[in-house]
């Protein structure tokens, strides 16, 4: 049964706050999948001398910025999103068994995936909605299960209230156990054995306000930081 | 050497009958065989079964199969994409079928077919809807799920450069899930840009080779 929670009457987070706040958390010569959505926020926040290597399910290992010119755009190099992109030097282009045979062999170190709800035991769901006859995958369920680590990005609550952090999903899954970080426009979240750890809440807000808007007990840790907005 | 190279769209097409199953390749705007597609409407086919990423988007390419009546089903990753409006409305209406796979596993249960495999275990969609119905065993106490190959009776593909034999070059991201396609069907049809002659692909870079390709079509 879906829980509806409290919202806090104040400033959260903007998207591309969200997405700042992810970038700064994807490290250096790691291979990283960019999910459609909210997480293509996170691309123009990550410097390209830190040389993260983008992966896109369509076949691109090594995606680059968006090119800057207009003569620059090419149908032929699309990122997942079907937005433009370039490729970086050393990128290389795979066909699409290939792309997911890198995805669920383990070759990614990071994927980050917009998401409908997170449990605490790290159960994500973000292709269906509840009571719907069916929904869109795309590669979310391979490269879920595929990915080292699963950094989810999404608001901290719904629209219509509904708790998106949650003690067991009540929408269906799209994989099992995977998602290790979330990050929303109240809070960062980090996903444990014993379950979320709140780790920083975004400036202005307090651990039980976070605590208030979400439906799974929230474990404080010794120092609560706030973020770096 | 069997002559591949179809003089013109309808004769590239020709083959293709009622009940088919017909592997598209193609993502968003790279890759996809526009004219092919455009050759099969207005034949008055019916009850294909379509194999694509998506489920056809505006109103050209797939979403015209689709008003034309052609389409019984729809095998597809990602079905209600924004501009998918013909499915949508045709869905609803209970007019077509849909079977949602992991975009994954529609690629490898391609190439599987391609490989002369009878199936593979894939972790993807274990603890899921995805796995109703399907066995489940467990390797190095790691779940997986098992999933079958999917084979067309055509592919249509796209292709940047081909030679004479019907060797296969692509272009960026175009390549996609065309390459897995064009070896899982029984009739391969390539529309590709340019022509070059024998010898002229090195062989080094040939990314689908001449045997997958039954026929191909030069639009130049």
């Amino acid at each position: 049964m879906s829980q509806i929670v409290k919202i806090p009457q104040k400033q959260l987070l903007k998207r591309d706050q969200i997405a700042k706040r992810l970038a700064a958390d994807l490290q250096g010569d790691w291979v990283v999948n960019i999910g459609i959505g909210i997480p293509t926020a996170t691309l123009p926040f990550v410097p390209a001398e830190r040389d993260v290597v983008f992966h896109s399910e369509n076949g691109l290992i090594g995606m680059g910025p968006p090119p800057t010119r207009e003569e620059d755009v090419d149908r032929d190099l699309m990122s997942a999103g079907k937005g433009p992109v370039t490729l970086i030097p050393g990128g290389a282009f795979v066909h699409h068994a290939d792309s997911f045979s890198l995805a669920r062999g383990g070759r990614l170190d990071c994927a980050v995936l917009g998401a409908f709800q997170v449990a605490a035991n790290g159960d994500l769901a973000n292709w269906k909605v509840k009571g719907a006859s069916s929904g869109n995958i795309g590669g979310a369920m391979d490269i879920a299960v595929g990915a080292k680590q699963v950094f989810a990005i999404m608001t901290h609550v719904a629209k219509n209230g509904e708790a998106k952090i949650v003690e067991n999903l009540t929408y269906p899954p799209t994989a099992l156990g995977v998602v290790t970080r979330v990050y929303t426009d109240m809070a960062v979240l980090s996903v444990t054995p014993k379950g979320f750890v709140l780790e920083e809440v975004a400036p202005g807000l307090t651990a039980e306000e976070v605590q208030a808007a979400s439906a799974a007990r929230l474990i404080l840790p010794d120092s609560l930081r706030t973020i770096a907005a | 050497m069997k002559k591949k190279k179809a003089a013109t769209l309808e004769e590239a097409v020709s083959h293709l009958r009622d009940g088919a199953t017909v592997l598209i390749g193609g993502f968003g705007y790279g890759g996809v065989p526009e004219h092919l597609i455009e050759g099969i409407c207005g034949r008055g086919l019916r009850n294909l079964t379509i194999v694509n990423n998506n489920a056809g988007t505006g109103h050209t390419g797939i979403a015209r199969l689709l008003e034309e009546g052609c389409v019984g089903k729809i095998i597809c990753s990602f079905p209600f994409a924004a501009e998918s409006v013909v499915f949508k409305d045709m869905y609803e209406a209970g007019k077509v079928d849909l079977e949602v796979v992991p975009q994954g596993t529609l690629a490898e249960r391609m190439r599987n077919a391609g490989a002369g495999l009878g199936g593979f275990l894939t972790p993807t969609g274990v603890g899921t809807e995805i796995a109703e119905g399907k066995a489940e065993l467990t390797v190095d106490g790691k779940r997986y799920i098992m999933e079958k190959p999917l084979r067309g009776d055509f592919a249509l593909v796209k292709a940047f450069k081909v030679d004479p034999r019907g060797n296969l070059v692509y272009r960026k991201g175009a390549r996609n899930f065309n390459p897995v396609m064009a070896m899982a069907a029984d009739f391969t049809i390539a529309e590709v840009r340019e022509e070059v002659p024998l010898g002229a692909l090195d062989p080094e870079v040939i990314v689908t080779p001449s045997v997958y390709v039954d026929c191909y079509y030069v639009t130049g």
